[in-house]
């Protein structure tokens, strides 16, 4: 039985450990992350210092916060096979009803973020409640929920702005985290925070490298791995030390860093990750591997419903009012930002680290093509040509493998 | 060593200059091709020759010096494991891979082609079908065989005409379909026939046909073959690729036999009699002296008991897709379901494993004689059952995936803690069942959709049997796999009957289930109807009790 297929004496031979071959293959991973960089240099340049100015760079940090909050609950809704056009609407919804409460009940703003957030959990479970267990098209579902919920803002708001919020709330976007060192100049807190997060992921990949090589699966060169680990640790700390040197680290920053890394646990180290992977990869099988496909997608529409919601606070609050037309269109930058981030229409491929690249990726080209005064107009255009660049990108490199 | 090389570069020194003058006799022969090959081969009419075709992939030759020659009005067997070349030399010469991208010549009546994609071969005659049958489900057999190729003037369709020669081109397939009638609505066996009928309205001369017989019943598949016989009286060839041997040796006239992409024999069938062992042992490259590995069956106390199984269809409610199915199964036994394609064998299955088809189930099953709720697939998987799909792309594995990643899909909480999977116990499993099993990859990263059907297969058995079943249900286990692969998995399903697994078999391959089972149901029309003990049992009882029973 010792016969060899060419199929598998080809796929032996096909891997070999080079860093040519490594590459190659990882070249989504590192693709998304250079061309972020090269885009941030791009604009550094072109705007003469003005795109990590650290007021402007907090400024970029708050302007998509909303949206790196919902991409990291899109980019489970579409490795699950699914999408959700309806975040938009969610989101000016709850910030009305925000608003509603808070302003117009004076209802107290801890109560009303939990009863937001629930209300979020419920719009995303009823929606996925039909596409889960009555298998309609999310598509639609969620394109009857935009409307519903973008008329239910208008509603609410009976056409007006509500506003403004007391301090406290506003704190959710415009605060900063205090200095607790109280430095000259500069927040020090903020900055030993940056070193510390450095710290922690660099101490993190060294551990599982250390740990691939005992039991020998290391495939990635040890100079990509100390370049990668070096680029990311200083990145950190150099944009916490600019961060540091206006403010501080923005509440709203904490708030991501920590969804961010709760959402990326989830997706790569649980068993409700990996099921539902399995369930974008290729539902039947999941199902009949014993999966509960149904109760799986209610949940991650459910989830995305709430980050919906929590987006909508952090957009509310830093608006400090409620609008009508608030979250207008948002749920196709959220949307394009996870594609941009390497995840596949066809569900099974993403994860939450390229959905939240591919945000920023969107964010900073916005950010860079405002400073740099080029109408709306062609920033619409750009911003759709870099969307349809990365997904061709994806589609050669996955038809060429 | 260096006797072997040296014989071998003086054969191809003596080849070569041969070479040249065939080719170069081909070249004169462009212009009157008849003349050239009565030139070429004294008698025989030559329809396509393929010489030296060579053909690569990054780091592996898929394809080395492999020649061949098809006569006019011949059926030409290719056979050979999966990964021999076969599909690959077949898209050499349908022009999947155009010219320039392999080396060698193809000669077809008499003129070197420079094919650039399939357009060009099919505007030759060459008409290629695929064992994944390429027909719009939704659109009618008429629109599925005229599609690209309509009858139209000034793009408007002719339907009157289309209908009128579709009805025609079926008549020549022995099908009485209305033409107007949705491809969806037909069997397997009939779309195969559509494919066919298709490629004669493109005037085929040479029919290539990729596994043309793994998914039809023996009934469906005898048509087939007879078609192939008649179309030969017409002149038109046909090059045949199956793993059905018998098939093979039934209708023939010549047989290619391919391993590891070079060409190991070519076998003429009139000349003498061709033993499958024969074949066999060409394939494998060493005699399979038994294609079943020997087993002494331990058969225990009664472990599952099916009583009055009654499934509905699930878009037809009033139809039984089973009905009344009383079964029982042994500890350490092998048992077999025979029966044709759409018997209700699969929907069985799948409705016992956690209703996982059908609608209005009724009936009992008590394992080890207690009665037990399989109303969901997790209820199933923990009452110790599991299937393990005939389809195993569609409804097996996660093929984007890794090894790694699919194996422990169906019992994560075993490779997890508080619901965290520790990725080494995760990667130990896998490369524990890696070795157990013989899955051959480079290692367990590797994506599922790049192994080879057996391969993939065992991935698909690792799975389940990491979930621990005490009752597996195989269904088609051996399906589109190669012979040196069937035999592990018979060795798979030998060795879990010894450790007291219970194992239900479907296959539609009679020889498979005679050979690897204890005792045998046969279902014909969602009924039991007979029971046999695999001694008792030959083909011919199989097929009588089915026919009685339709009668």
């Amino acid at each position: 039985m010792n016969d060899e297929t060419p199929e598998t004496a080809g796929a032996l031979k096909a891997k070999p450990k080079t860093s040519m071959h490594f590459i190659r293959t990882h070249l989504r991973e590192y693709g998304i992350l250079i061309a972020l960089i090269v885009i941030m240099a791009f604009f550094q340049f072109m705007t003469g210092g003005i795109l990590l100015k650290p007021v402007n760079l907090t400024n970029l940090i708050l302007q998509n916060s909303y949206i790196i909050i919902m991409a990291v609950g899109m980019l489970l809704v579409i490795v699950a096979g699914h999408i959700d056009l309806s975040v938009g609407s969610v989101l000016g919804f709850i910030g009305a009803l925000a608003a509603v409460m808070i302003v117009e009940y004076d209802i107290n703003y801890v109560v009303t973020a939990i009863v937001c957030l629930a209300a979020g959990a419920a719009i995303g479970a009823m929606q996925g409640y039909w596409i889960a267990y009555f298998k309609i098209p999310a598509f639609i579902v969620t394109l009857a929920g935009m409307l519903v919920f973008k008329g239910l803002t208008l509603w609410l708001l009976a056409g007006q702005s509500i506003g403004p919020f007391p301090k406290n709330f506003q704190l959710i976007s415009s605060g900063f985290i205090p200095d607790l060192f109280k430095a000259e100049g500069i927040n020090l807190f903020s900055l030993s925070l940056g070193v510390l997060t450095a710290s922690i992921l660099i101490i993190l990949s060294a551990r599982s490298r250390m740990h691939q090589q005992r039991i020998g699966i290391v495939d990635e060169p040890f100079a990509f791995f100390f370049a990668k680990n070096a680029i990311i640790a200083f990145a950190i700390i150099y944009l916490s030390y600019l961060l540091a040197a206006f403010r501080g680290l923005p509440n709203v920053l904490i708030i991501m860093a920590f969804l961010i890394s709760v959402y990326t646990f989830i997706a790569s180290k649980t068993t409700i990750g990996r099921r539902i992977y399995a369930i974008g990869g290729n539902e039947k099988a999941a199902k009949l591997s014993g999966i509960n496909t149904e109760r799986l997608t209610f949940l991650t529409f459910a989830n995305m419903g709430m980050l919906a919601a929590l987006a909508g606070l952090v957009f509310a609050a830093r608006l400090n009012t409620a609008t009508p037309k608030a979250g207008f269109a948002f749920e196709l930058d959220v949307i394009a930002a996870v594609f941009i981030g390497g995840a596949s229409m066809s569900g099974g491929v993403g994860t939450i680290i390229g959905a939240v690249v591919g945000a920023f990726i969107m964010g900073v080209m916005n950010n860079g093509m405002s400073i740099l005064g080029i109408g709306i107009d062609w920033q619409q255009v750009i911003k759709g040509l870099v969307l349809l660049a990365a997904v061709i990108f994806d589609v050669y490199n996955k038809n060429k493998a | 060593m260096q006797h072997a090389d040296s014989s071998g570069s003086v054969m191809t020194q003596a080849e070569a200059p041969s070479q040249q003058s065939t080719s170069s006799s081909g070249y004169s022969g462009e212009a009157n091709s008849r003349e050239a090959n009565s030139r070429l081969g004294a008698d025989q009419d030559i329809i396509l020759e393929m010489r030296h075709i060579t053909k690569s992939f990054p780091g592996v030759k898929a394809l080395d010096d492999v020649s061949l020659k098809v006569q006019r009005g011949e059926i030409h067997a290719l056979v050979g494991e999966n990964g021999a070349g076969k599909s690959t030399l077949m898209k050499v010469l349908s022009g999947v891979y155009p010219h320039g991208k392999y080396a060698g010549d193809i000669v077809y009546n008499g003129e070197v082609l420079a094919l650039r994609g399939i357009a060009d071969s099919e505007s030759k005659g060459i008409i290629i079908i695929h064992q994944e049958l390429a027909l719009v489900p939704l659109l009618s057999i008429a629109e599925n065989i005229f599609l690209g190729n309509e009858i139209s003037s000034k793009g408007i369709i002719d339907w009157p005409e289309t209908n009128r020669k579709t009805s025609e081109l079926l008549r020549k397939v022995g099908l009485s379909e209305n033409p107007e009638s949705l491809v969806s609505d037909l069997g397997l066996g009939k779309q195969q026939l559509i494919e066919i009928a298709k490629a004669l309205s493109k005037e085929v001369k040479l029919l290539i046909l990729d596994e043309p017989t793994s998914s039809l019943n023996e009934k469906d598949s005898d048509t087939l073959l007879a078609l192939l016989t008649e179309f030969k009286a017409r002149g038109i060839s046909s090059i045949l690729i199956s793993h059905k041997l018998n098939e093979i040796s039934r209708v023939a006239d010549t047989i290619t036999v391919l391993r590891d992409g070079t060409l190991v024999s070519t076998l003429d069938c009139h000349a003498q009699a061709i033993s499958e062992d024969h074949i066999i042992r060409d394939m494998v490259g060493r005699s399979l002296s038994d294609r079943y590995p020997p087993r002494t069956p331990q058969i225990g106390d009664a472990v599952m008991q099916v009583r009055d199984w009654t499934v509905h269809h699930p878009l037809y409610p009033d139809n039984k897709v089973v009905s009344g199915v009383d079964l029982d199964l042994r500890r350490g036994e092998v048992l077999g379901i025979a029966g044709l394609m759409g018997a209700g064998r699969t929907e069985l299955a799948m409705s016992l494993f956690g209703r996982s088809y059908g609608r209005n189930i009724s009936g009992e099953v008590m394992i080890n004689g207690k009665a037990v709720d399989l109303g969901t697939i997790r209820k199933a998987i923990d009452a110790g059952l599991c299937y393990v799909t005939e389809d195993r792309k569609q409804y097996g594995l996660v093929l984007d995936q890794s090894i790694q990643r699919n194996i422990p899909l169906a019992n994560l909480n075993a490779v997890a803690q508080f619901g965290l999977i520790d990725e080494n116990r995760e990667l130990a499993v896998a490369n524990d069942y890696r070795e157990k099993i013989n899955i051959r990859c480079p290692d367990v990263s590797q994506q599922t959709i790049n192994l080879s059907g057996g391969n993939q297969q065992k991935v698909v058995l690792s799975k389940w049997l990491f979930a621990d079943p005490e009752i597996l249900i195989l269904d088609e286990p051996t399906r589109g796999i190669d012979v040196g692969a069937k035999y592990e998995i018979y060795t798979i399903i030998r060795d879990l009957a010894a450790a007291g697994k219970s194992i239900i078999v479907i296959s539609s391959e009679m020889p498979e289930l005679l050979g690897i089972c204890d005792r045998l149901y046969v279902m014909n029309e969602g009924r039991f109807v007979g029971e046999l003990s695999v001694a008792e049992a030959t083909q011919e009882k199989i097929m009588s009790m089915i026919v009685r029973a339709s009668a």
